[in-house]
């Protein structure tokens, strides 16, 4: 067992693991960040996508060893301060990005590293950087919707209501 | 997974070391050392992080050379645009987060017959270079998932020089979003290169009768006469060998129609 030591959602945190275990175990298993999903454990389907110093990367395909010392953000820490949903979040809610809701942590996620590096993505931009993001219940077009709403953009013109 | 122990050296020197430990594996981004390792496809007792390793990270330009350290990400060199079709080439590897992670040398010392490096290490004639010698692509390439790489070795840099037009076109196996067929295609002075990923048994492959029809003759027409032979193409559910075979051509005439 390493002892490994991270700033997850502002907090410093730590705990031992051994090689083998996966960043989205420890931020499940020994930290209770159970927001982080585990959909196909392949790497394929996005549903664990944690920021890592700053960038999205996929939390079941990264070593929690690799993860020592970095600044990690997931899920848990989108909200705002005073507990309401944060503008990303809410544009889900307000334009129902999510059905089932088990990738909605990833999309989420997904979205906000999006947002950080393009401001006001178009539709196509955002379909390209989801490529990595499965809704299986096929919500995609709500999910487009509510992040080019969260964007400040005019979502009268996409297609699905 | 079968548990591992993980090395996070700082330096080549001590990752250099640190390999030298019984069934030790470099680790590079891990995108597809991990989920090999989930399969129980792998079991080395020790996995070594080259993520720490200052050394091979980033990329520097020297006139029409450009470097990129070994543990570079894809969304680094696609950021980067010296070598425009390059970065090109690194904006379509996986998606977002795995771009993040994934590595040059990763990718290269793996050598999947659908991935996208190898078409362009070899297409510009770049040179691997290792913690113990320098490579051409010419002689690195050895087949299927297999490399020049001996025991130990770690891939610390990728030298490409820089041509003078240059282009990747990727027909994507449409669940996998690997490569079914890839080609990239680098014009230099000296003459036209073409490789071809995705598409033979053999693994990345060079199309020597395009890059003499296109050496003499810089044009999608000049592919005109040509065929390429569906021996030992790979034929799966996705697409027959002839099919691949096909598909060779299609895409190096795109690559040479949209290079720049």
């Amino acid at each position: 067992m390493t002892k490994v030591t991270m700033t997850v959602n502002g907090k410093t945190v730590s705990g031992d693991v051994e090689g083998r275990t996966l960043l989205a175990s420890f931020l499940r298993d020994d930290q209770g960040l159970t927001g982080t999903h585990i959909g196909c454990d392949t790497s394929q389907c996005g549903a664990c996508v944690v920021h890592v110093d700053g960038v999205a990367v996929k939390s079941c395909t990264m070593l929690a060893a690799e993860a020592d010392g970095a600044t990690v953000d997931t899920i848990e820490g989108q909200a705002n301060a005073d507990g309401s949903l944060n503008v990303i979040q809410q544009a889900f809610q307000d334009h129902h990005g999510l059905q089932c809701g088990f990738c909605t942590p990833g999309m989420v996620m997904s979205a906000a590293a999006l947002l950080k590096e393009n401001p006001k993505p178009s539709e196509q931009e955002i379909r390209e950087y989801l490529e990595g993001n499965i809704c299986r219940c096929t919500g995609y077009h709500n999910i487009v919707k509510a992040i080019m709403a969260a964007s400040g953009q005019d979502v009268t013109a996409i297609a699905a209501e | 997974m079968y548990n591992f122990d993980v090395e996070k050296p700082g330096t080549v020197a001590d990752a250099v070391a640190a390999m030298r430990t019984e069934d030790a594996q470099a680790l590079g981004g891990g995108q597809t050392l991990i989920p090999t390792l989930k399969q129980r496809l792998a079991s080395p007792s020790t996995l070594v992080s080259l993520k720490g390793v200052a050394e091979m990270q980033g990329i520097t330009r020297d006139g029409d050379s450009l470097r990129i350290g070994g543990a570079t990400t894809h969304a680094t060199v696609a950021a980067d645009g010296n070598y425009a079709a390059l970065s090109a080439l690194a904006s379509h590897i996986g998606d977002p987060a795995v771009r993040n992670r994934g590595t040059i040398g990763g990718s290269l010392a793996n050598n999947d017959p659908a991935a996208c490096y190898p078409a362009a290490a070899l297409a510009s004639g770049a040179t691997i270079v290792t913690t113990s010698r320098e490579i051409a692509a010419d002689d690195y390439f050895q087949g299927m998932f297999d490399t020049a790489l001996e025991e130990g070795e770690i891939i610390t840099a990728v030298n490409f020089p820089i041509p003078q037009a240059a282009n990747y076109q990727k027909f994507v196996q449409p669940a996998s979003r690997f490569a079914l067929v890839g080609v990239f295609v680098a014009k230099y002075a000296d003459g036209v290169r073409v490789a071809v990923t995705g598409a033979s048994n053999e693994g990345v492959f060079r199309w020597t009768e395009a890059e003499a029809a296109l050496s003499a003759n810089f044009a999608a027409s000049a592919l005109e006469g040509l065929s390429v032979s569906a021996d030992n193409m790979i034929a799966d559910l996705h697409g027959s060998a002839t099919y691949r075979a096909h598909l060779v051509k299609v895409m190096t005439g795109r690559a040479v129609a949209a290079a720049s």
